[in-house]
């Protein structure tokens, strides 16, 4: 196992280049002046000058790059042009609210998806199936912003349940009560998602039912629970975690959508604010952290893709 | 009262529209330390058969329809689900055909023995596991204590049907169905796991019941044989009987369409024509439309079962007589 993972990290160093390369490229893309661009409509030509010296935009495009890259690995994202603060320092304030906001979000996928798929492949062809199939379809066809805002509708406005909007630290007054803020975001985030595992764990358990090696699990005389849960679902979760990048992926682009509705000092709401403020170093980082949390997520599903099958770490 | 007594077994497919017959009037008996081999070609119903024995067919669209299965004194299609359970790998074993797919591949073969073992017995995991090196010994693992941590895609074909016949045998059956257990593996494979069953059942007094097309096989390894053709049984006698006297027409057919030599060779052939479908209703004997013997009666009236000598039975209307 331990020879698999420094296997596969070492396969990141190519990947992770070529990512960096685009992020680079990113500012160089837009038209004008990449210093001026950096430094926002209000800067002065000195500080422009300045800071094209610094970043050596006068030097070829390559050696800009490395410039680039040695200050990146060192932490040095650049100076956010709307807060005139390091880029590395703004991502941060926003990190507390979004990992706590995925960390629920992941809780609710698996604590609503796994078991109602469960049942669903248990129960497939009764109506218990057509209705968790039906609501699952509901779920992942819904778009994430309508389902916030009715989440708000009925739970907020109406039952007066949770609050609707912002997220204050778990650091300020109300300390881990303060969650309460992110049951509505986090349901929204994780609706969507929940309902593809649903769907993923009932088609893989349907799957895994036929192979013969259930048929041997139930030729020892086990219960029929023990034969589900310890040959079929088991035997399913490879599938599912296989999918669990993919749903990492839909999953950022939701979280903006839904930092966004419920108002979540979150880095998906920074992203949004950040292109509305043409403030592009703070975009450049942004799309640098999450481009290294997807690799590393997916190092993740790839782990525990092998744990859960032993064909695979041998291949 | 025979080990195992299946009396006019009826097994039907339920379609949307209506229930098809696949087995029907199956009768036959197994005693303590016997070989009953079942023989016939693809479709016949013989795995339907085993698994109606074991108890398998569970949520699938196969039902039982009619007759009686007595095991060890017991009806068994009387007993409750969880009755059965307590049967089925204890006193009651299955090998099947398919040993590449048969074991689960995320866990490793010594914990799919131990599963079984103390699914039945009152043991300890360490216990288990002690008696689950002596059987994987019992049927010629080499290295058994390294083996037992092998994961089954580390092992051939040939053991991982071993680490089945293990597992089948590590609550002392009083009957093993094996159902085409050599079918997937290679000649010389093939022998090794046949002579292992026969040796075990030698030592332990299993009854077996040993399922396979192979006419070849049957001949070399069983007490007595029941031919199946669509369903129902053809010809039934002790093996020395039967091949004696080969009396059913598709008996006959079977026999000269073992390959000798080149394996290859596609065997059905020499029979020619195809089992009727299921969904084909017939009124005469099934084999008719293959057989050389068919006359107008074959055609319109199915033959009965036929004591033909003291216990060798069969089901044609032209018994033992030839083409002449
Ligand atoms: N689950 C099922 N649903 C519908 N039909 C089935 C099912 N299982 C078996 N059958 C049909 O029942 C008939 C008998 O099948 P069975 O598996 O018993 O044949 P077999 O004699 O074991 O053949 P083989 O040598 O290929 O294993 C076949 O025609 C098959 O198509
Ligand atoms: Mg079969």
């Amino acid at each position: 196992m331990l020879a698999y993972t420094v296997k596969r990290l070492f396969t990141l160093i190519p990947t992770l280049l070529a990512a960096s390369i685009l992020v680079f490229l990113f500012v160089h893309l837009i038209p004008g002046d990449p210093a001026a661009i950096l430094l926002g409509d209000t800067a002065t030509p000195e500080e422009i000058a300045q800071l094209s010296a610094e970043m050596g935009f006068d030097r070829p495009l390559w050696i800009q790059y490395f410039l680039w890259l040695g200050n990146v690995l060192q932490g040095d994202l650049g100076i956010s042009i709307f807060f005139r603060e390091p880029v590395l320092a703004v991502i941060g304030s926003g990190a507390e609210t979004s990992i706590l906001l995925a960390s629920m979000t992941m809780f609710w996928i698996i604590l609503i998806g796994l078991p109602i798929g469960v049942l669903s492949a248990t129960k497939h062809g009764t109506w218990v199936d057509q209705i968790t199939s039906s609501g699952a379809m509901l779920a992942a066809s819904m778009p994430t912003f309508w389902l916030g805002l009715y989440l708000i509708m009925i739970f907020s406005v109406t039952l007066g349940w949770f609050p609707s909007s912002g997220f204050p630290s778990l650091s300020d007054d109300g300390g881990i009560t303060n969650l309460r803020y992110l049951i509505l975001p986090s349901l929204t985030l994780a609706a969507p998602n929940a309902a593809l595992i649903v769907r993923l764990v009932r088609a893989s358990m349907l799957d895994v039912a036929r192979e013969d090696h259930v048929r041997t699990a139930r030729a020892k005389g086990l219960h029929p629970a023990r034969v589900t849960i310890k040959h079929v679902f088991r035997n399913a979760l490879i599938a599912v975690a296989a999918a669990f990048g993919f749903t990492f992926a839909a999953l950022i682009s939701e979280a903006v959508v839904t930092e966004t509705v419920f108002s979540l000092p979150g880095i998906g709401r920074l992203v949004v604010q950040s292109i509305l403020r043409r403030d592009y170093p703070v975009i450049q980082g942004v799309i640098l952290v999450i481009v290294v949390l997807y690799m590393i997520i997916n190092l993740l599903v790839d782990l525990a893709y092998a744990r859960l099958d032993p064909r695979v770490s041998l291949k | 009262m025979a080990l195992l007594e299946v009396e006019n077994l009826e097994i039907a497919v339920s379609t949307q529209r209506n229930l098809l017959p696949v087995v029907q009037g199956v009768s036959f008996t197994v005693d303590e330390n016997e070989t009953l081999g079942i023989v016939g070609e693809s479709g016949c119903g013989k795995s339907l058969t085993s698994l109606a024995i074991m108890g398998l067919l569970g949520t699938s669209p196969v039902r039982i329809t009619g007759g009686s299965i007595h095991f060890d004194g017991m009806n068994l299609l009387a007993l409750s689900e969880r009755e059965r359970r307590a049967i089925m790998g204890n006193r009651m074993a299955m090998i099947f055909q398919e040993p590449m797919t048969s074991l689960n591949p995320v866990y490793r073969i010594g914990d799919q023995i131990v599963e079984n073992l103390r699914q039945h017995q009152n043991l300890s995991h360490a216990a288990a596991r002690d008696r689950s090196v002596e059987l994987l010994s019992l049927v010629r693992i080499p290295d058994p204590s390294e083996r037992i941590d092998s994961f089954p895609h580390q092992m051939s074909g040939g053991q991982r049907q071993r680490v089945m016949i293990a597992m089948a045998l590590s609550c002392d059956p009083k009957l093993l169905i094996a159902d085409e257990p050599t079918t997937a593996l290679d000649v010389t494979v093939q022998k090794e796991v046949l002579d292992l069953m026969a040796d075990l059942q030698s030592r332990m007094g299993t009854a077996i019941v040993l399922i396979s097309h192979d006419l070849g096989v049957i001949a070399e390894t069983c007490d007595k044989v029941a031919v199946m053709y669509r369903g129902k049984i053809a010809e039934a006698a002790s093996t020395a009987d039967l091949f004696a006297e080969l009396l059913h027409p598709y008996t006959r057919g079977l026999l000269n369409s073992i390959p000798v030599v080149d394996r290859d060779v596609e065997w059905l052939e020499a029979i020619p024509g195809r089992v009727p479908t299921l969904e084909e209703t017939l009124t005469g004997c099934a084999f008719q439309p293959r057989c050389e013997l068919a006359t107008e009666l074959c055609a319109c009236e199915a033959p009965q079962t036929t004591q033909f000598k003291p216990g060798h039975s069969v089901q044609c209307h032209f018994a033992g007589q030839d083409r002449s």
